[in-house]
């Protein structure tokens, strides 16, 4: 087996790049759902900052300019091929430096401070950083910020085994329902179950990065997807919580063995701002 | 329920007490610019007894804090934040004669009490917009606080730029009526 050298440089060059592109251009399926909902939803009022959302990705498109003023922390996910030989110095530092230079030379705003003095790192670093090791010679660097507004919205419980699969669909729309206007509806909704603690909010924010529309392998935990998106549909939030039927543009669920003392559930949202690009070296 | 309405700041109390919940207006004029930092020192200053360095009376206060300018642009994108992080302070700024708040999400009881009492209202601006609005500004300059970089207080002037009602001066609220209309079971 030949192993493959990619040198910190290209990491540093291809991340700058994720940052910029992910804050400027908005997916073609976020895109797409926003015209599915623009003729769907009741409410002129919804109607109306539907379009302008849609207006908002082009402007940002043609201008270069970020989709949202909150160019979010850089959530960094790698996976790294088992036979790649990483050369030229500090793997994490390499991440960090692009997430530096993406933010500064893109002008995109940085969010990152300390918790408690509230003091900016000035850079939007440390990156949010989750490393994998995969088979192959290859790696995948996906960039996902992530806006505060949503994220603050988000949770983790431990609910009793005995609550089972009812519990999970309660605790996720009530989370959506009391979370009302404030993760910028339409949101994505992102959910975890099983694994640990921690696991299962990893679950839960890697489900976000799937495309609109694409449902969970397993026959039935797609029409818990399904079910859970139409309970929230009728929330009547509507996009920014001003009343619609447009309250959700898709659920992604995800579910691992946990011990079996628990059951853990973890509820990411996030916002129509649902920035993610991907890259192969 | 809703109309379209083009208002220029200042705001009078006719002015606002005119809009309703739902109503799409769009300002003109001269928006402030403020988020949690910068209304802290407001409301120090206030508690002191101190001089502000802006005079509220009749004006608008926008909820952002914007990304970098590009060379040759006034702003970056800069769609609204959260405005419950501003709910202790508004009240206090209302009673002084804050005609209006622009941001997203949901206001404290207090904060819908006082535009009630002193003739205000609180306006949501599309969240996540941040670069259709941008091209609504015209002109940003700092006027208070520039140590405090994005947070720092900005004069905007303004062109049509788009906000909804969400409360109006009946202590009406978009959030509740809106979601009624459309929530089932
Ligand atoms: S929640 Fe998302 S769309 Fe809303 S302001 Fe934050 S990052 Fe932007």
């Amino acid at each position: 087996m030949m192993i493959r050298e990619v040198s910190t440089q290209e990491i540093i060059k291809v991340v700058k790049d994720l940052c910029i592109d992910a804050n400027y251009n908005l997916g073609t399926d976020v895109l797409a759902a926003f015209d599915q909902a623009i003729e769907n939803e009741k409410s002129e009022t919804a109607r109306e900052v539907l379009r302008e959302l849609k207006e908002n990705a082009r402007i940002a498109r043609e201008e270069k300019a970020p989709i949202c003023q909150d160019c979010g922390l850089a959530v960094v996910f790698m996976e790294i091929g088992q036979d790649v030989h990483i050369t030229g110095g500090d793997l994490k530092a390499a991440i960090n430096e692009g997430v530096r230079q993406g933010y500064e030379e893109g002008y995109l705003r940085k969010s990152a401070c300390n918790p408690i003095t509230r003091k900016n790192t000035g850079d939007n670093t440390p990156a949010i950083i989750h490393l994998e090791i995969v088979p192959g010679d290859k790696i995948k660097l996906i960039v996902a910020p992530k806006g505060g507004g949503s994220e603050n919205m988000s949770r983790v419980t431990m609910l009793t085994p005995a609550a089972g699969m009812e519990g999970v669909k309660d605790f996720v729309v009530n989370r959506v329902k009391e979370s009302g206007s404030n993760p910028c509806p339409p949101t994505i909704i992102g959910i975890g179950v099983g694994g640990t603690f921690e696991r299962s909010a990893m679950l839960a924010k890697k489900a976000l990065l799937r495309t609109l529309g694409e449902r969970n392998p397993d026959p039935e935990l797609a029409n818990i997807e399904k079910e859970i998106f139409a309970r929230i549909e009728k929330l009547g939030i509507g996009p920014m919580g001003y009343g619609g039927t447009t309250t959700s543009l898709d659920v992604f669920l995800e579910m691992e063995p946990c011990h079996i003392a628990s059951l853990p559930v973890a509820v990411n949202i996030q916002c129509h701002a649902a920035r993610h690009k991907e890259a192969v070296i | 329920m809703s109309q379209q309405i083009r208002l220029t700041t200042p705001l009078t109390t006719d002015d606002v007490e005119k809009l309703r919940i739902g109503d799409k207006v769009l300002l003109n004029g001269v928006l402030f610019t403020g988020r949690d930092a910068a209304h802290k020192r407001l409301f120090d200053l206030i508690h002191d007894g101190k001089e502000l360095p802006i005079d509220v009376k009749g004006q608008v206060i926008y909820y952002v804090g914007p990304t970098p300018a590009k060379p040759g642009k006034p702003i970056g994108s800069a769609g609204p934040t959260t405005s419950y992080r501003m709910d202790p302070y508004s009240p206090k700024l209302i009673e002084l004669g804050l005609k209006g708040m622009i941001g997203k999400g949901n206001r404290s009881q207090a904060v819908i009490d006082a535009m009630k009492q002193f003739r205000a209202v609180y306006f949501g601006a599309t969240g996540g917009a941040g670069a259709l609005i941008a091209k609504r500004i015209k002109k940003a300059e700092i006027v208070a606080y520039p140590d405090l970089g994005p947070e720092a207080i900005r004069r905007l002037e303004v062109e049509d730029f788009p906000v909804t009602v969400i409360n109006d001066t009946k202590g009406n609220d978009l959030f509740v009526e809106g979601i009624s209309r459309y929530a089932q079971g």
